[in-house]
Parts: C-alpha cells; structure tokens; sequence
C-alpha cells in the first residue's frame, strides 16, 4: 500500500537529494524542491541542464538512482505508489502526444472510462467540460492529424485535466508550436494557474514566468543553481550562469 | 498487372510445352469428359484442406507470435531472455524437419510424460506450421510496436492506463496497420508451406496432385494445374490485403 505517512505535511511535492545518471552522464545532482499545494514553479535553463528529466522523475517516467520523491504524501517506491502519484499527477508534453487514431473525444474519454471506471456518458460530460474551459468543443469528433499544433496541445491539457488531477507537469508545453500559436496554449496555462492548480511548468516563456510564477527554478548541468521570486530572479540574479542564461534568453 | 499475369501465364504453358511437341495429355483434366471432370474434382477438393491449415495456422501465428513478442520487449531482461531464445531456436528450424518431429516425435515424447494423444496429420501440420512461423510474426510485432513513438506509452501512462490497457487502445491499433503488410507476406509464405503438409499424408492440394500422377503418369499437367492452384489462392489474398489496407489508410484522417 502506498505509504501516507506524510499527509498533512502539507506539501504537494518533496524531493530531497535527488540523483540520476544515463551511464556514466549524471543527469541530476542532489536535487533538493519542496512544492507547497497551489504553488506555481517555472522551471528555466539552458538545454541538457536536467529540467525534463527532474518533471519526468516527479511521475516516474524517468526511475531516479538516489533520492527521496514524496508527491502528495504518497512516497514513491514501488509500483502502487507510482500508480497512486500517477493519478494525482497530470502531465503535458512538447510534442502532445495525442492517440492519433482516435477522435479528441475518445482522447479524452480513454483515460476516465478505462483507468477510473466512468461511464461513457460521464466520460463525456465530463471531456465537453475541459474542452469547453480549453475553448475548443467544437472540434470533439474530429482525429488530432485534422487540428493545429496550437489546438492539439490544448486537447493534451484537456484530457490532462480530464483525470482530475491534483499536479499538473508541463514540459515545455510550447516549444513545438508556431509562433502565433504560443499564446493561445499559454492563456489556458495561465487560466489553470490562476484557478489555483499546483503546478511545475519547463518553459523559455519569460513573459509567462512573470505572469504566472510564484517561484523560479533555475538549472544547469543537473543542478538547481538558483531558485527565486520571479521578481529577485529576473531582476537581481544571484549567480553569473543564471545572469548569463538571462541574457541570452532575453535578448530577443 | 492483370496483362504481365496474363503473359506470363502463356509463357509458362508454351515453354512446358517445348520440347514436348504432340506430346500433351491434359486429357487427364479436360472437364469435358467424365474422367477429367472427376480428376478435376478431386484435385480441386484439396482446397479446403489447403485453406482451413493455412488459416488456422496464420491465426495461431500470429497470437502466439505476440505473446512472444510483448515480453521480448521488456525492460526486464528476464523476461526478454526467454522470447529471446524462442525466436532464435525456432527460427533456426528447417520446416520439414519441425513436422517430422512433431509427428512422429512429438507423441511419443507426450506418451513418456504420461499423454497419450495421437496427433494427425491435421493438427500436426498446423501446430508445425504455427511454431515455425510464430517466430517471425513475433519479429513482425516487434517491429510494429516499436516503430510507435515512446510518447504515446508515456502519454497512455500519464492518463493512469495499465500496460496492457495502453498496448490495447493506445500502441496496438496504431501498430497494426504498419503490421499488416509484412503479416500478409507470413501468410502467403504459409500457405505456400502448407505444400509440405503432403508428407505426412495430409490431403491438401500437393499431396492430391502426386496421388494423381501416380494413377495417371501425367506430372506436367497435373503439377501446372498445382501451381495454377497456388497462384489463384495467393492472388486472392493479395487482393483481399490491398483491399484491407486502403480500408484502414482511409480511417486514419492524416
């Protein structure tokens, strides 16, 4: 059974002395991040600094070698403890990652019938709800090849939101969109974040960090190399990587 | 197509006729008299035993190639190990020396561990059949699924889908029709194999032919009827295959 020990403490999400390594590359060093519930962390740095594979470990896509990952007092440790963080824990990928054989109702109806048990009718009720929020209910019956990249990543939140998550991880939610498309994923982010969803976003969006964050964390080579209020972070950086990344993110 | 076929149907019935000029029998198979007409019947009759092995055969195939294949894919290497050596070994194995085994060998090892079945002809050939070729539509499957981008089990996942809820809804359906060509190539290539089902008194289309040309000593008309006989089964699944892939290209809307 999954250990519960730890609720009440509090906290949606605790990792201390978090390790991994591909090989002999070590992808994370002794990680140490407490999320409190209803927190909103932006996750920033320059790439290969770790920042997917920290979110990854969160819900266990990636194992981790070292360390101590408690989401939502649940400890993870064996397989009904990953599958009991699983279900608290949505997440939204760079590349959506749709069933393109299926139409974007059945996307997001799969998960609530099959993993929770709902009826289709429910089913259904329920993805017209997160479809409506995420604007798009329009285009239930048709399959993810037929939307835009824009569109397909608010369908991947939606069926996200459709298991009810607690957590929700978004691994640079934008970085495979057209330009003129980041803007409409990110008002739905935003939204979820405003609405008080607990959140830990990997994104370059600076603007949306500032908007959105109450907290950022800023990684290189495997490490948490700063972390801040936006405010401290974008306007008094601490350490010359993090000043550095900052100007070359910015300058645009 | 239909004109090459055509030609080199021609082809084949001028050139088996060379040197052998005035020298034809297909009275043997003239439908027009009495005894063609029943030598037809009876070759023709092999049809159904040639059919019902070859898709018994395919279907066992092709779940036993899967339940090969799935473990195969494990991240845990005990449990690839096994799918492993299975591939290996039975691949390894010529075909009419596996039915040899099975049907002379195989009751006799079950009679030692207190068994006592006897396998006929039939089933032995489909079990032989099925075996050998399990091992390559388990390679099929491999293929298949691991062509079906990481994502999509990731996303499965996230969505709380067990493994063998993702591989039903989410890997399998996709994989499938990137499947379907190879695994319509096993099944050609086992019905063609079904030929060697003859050996073991199997009256399938082979063995009816060289039943006949015992009585009749006429082995080139009899054997280009066979492989007339081959050629019409084959075409039709091809067809049936093609016909079947476009039905499924048409539901993807991409």
């Amino acid at each position: 059974m999954p250990d519960k020990s730890h609720a009440g403490s509090g906290k949606a999400i605790e990792i201390k002395g978090l390790n991994k390594w591909y090989g002999d590359y070590h992808a994370l060093r002794d990680i140490d991040l407490t999320v409190a519930h209803g927190e909103r962390i932006v996750v920033c740095g320059p790439s290969g600094s770790g920042k997917s594979t920290l979110i990854r470990c969160v819900n266990s896509l990636e194992a981790h070698d070292q360390g101590r990952i408690v989401v939502d007092g649940t400890v993870m440790k064996d397989a009904a403890s990953i599958e009991a963080i699983r279900s608290e824990v949505g997440m939204v990928f760079q590349q959506f990652n749709l069933f393109p054989h299926l139409t974007i109702m059945q996307n997001l109806t799969l998960g609530p019938m099959k993993a929770r048990g709902l009826s289709r009718k429910d089913a259904q009720a329920r993805a017209m709800k997160y479809l409506e929020r995420v604007q798009i209910p329009e285009q239930a019956h048709k399959k993810p090849g037929a939307l835009s990249g824009g569109q397909q990543q608010r369908v991947a939140i939606a069926r996200s939101l459709c298991m009810e998550p607690k957590i929700m991880l978004f691994d640079e939610p934008t970085s495979a969109l057209d330009p003129e498309m980041i803007s409409e994923v990110l008002d739905v982010i935003i939204d979820l974040a405003d609405s008080g969803m607990t959140m830990i976003v990997v994104t370059h969006e600076m603007g949306f960090a500032r908007r959105a964050a109450d907290r950022m964390v800023f990684m290189d080579r495997g490490q948490i190399v700063e972390t801040g209020t936006p405010e401290d972070f974008f306007e008094r950086p601490k350490t010359k990587r993090c000043k550095t990344f900052l100007k070359q993110i910015l300058k645009h | 197509m239909k004109r090459s076929t055509l030609v080199a149907l021609g082809a084949l019935v001028v050139l088996s006729g060379c040197g052998a000029a005035g020298n034809w029998g297909w009275y043997v198979i003239d439908p027009t008299t009495p005894k063609g007409w029943s030598n037809i019947t009876f070759l023709l009759d092999g049809f159904w035993a040639t059919i019902l092995l070859s898709v018994i055969a395919a279907v066992l195939s092709m779940v036993i190639g899967l339940l090969v294949a799935l473990p195969g894919m494990s991240t845990n290497r005990w449990l690839r190990l096994p799918s492993r050596i299975y591939i290996e070994f039975i691949r390894a194995i010529p075909l009419l020396p596996m039915l040899f085994w099975v049907f002379y060998g195989l009751p006799v090892v079950l009679k030692s561990m207190g068994i006592s079945v006897s396998i006929d002809a039939f089933w032995g050939a489909i079990l032989t059949l099925a075996i050998s070729d399990s091992a390559f539509t388990a390679e099929i499957y491999r293929s298949g699924i691991q062509s079906i981008s990481r994502g999509q089990t990731e996303a499965a996942r996230t969505i709380g889908l067990t493994y063998t809820q993702t591989m039903r809804y989410v890997i399998l359906p996709q994989a499938i029709r990137r499947i379907l060509p190879p695994l319509a190539n096993q099944f050609i290539y086992i019905v063609k194999m079904s030929a060697f089902a003859s050996v073991i008194g199997m009256q399938e289309l082979t063995r009816r032919a060289n039943e006949l040309v015992v009585t009749e000593y006429r082995p080139l008309e009899i054997y280009t009827l066979l492989i007339l006989e081959y050629l019409v089964l084959v075409l039709i699944i091809s067809f049936f295959v093609r016909w079947l892939e476009r039905k499924m290209g048409a539901d993807e809307s991409r």
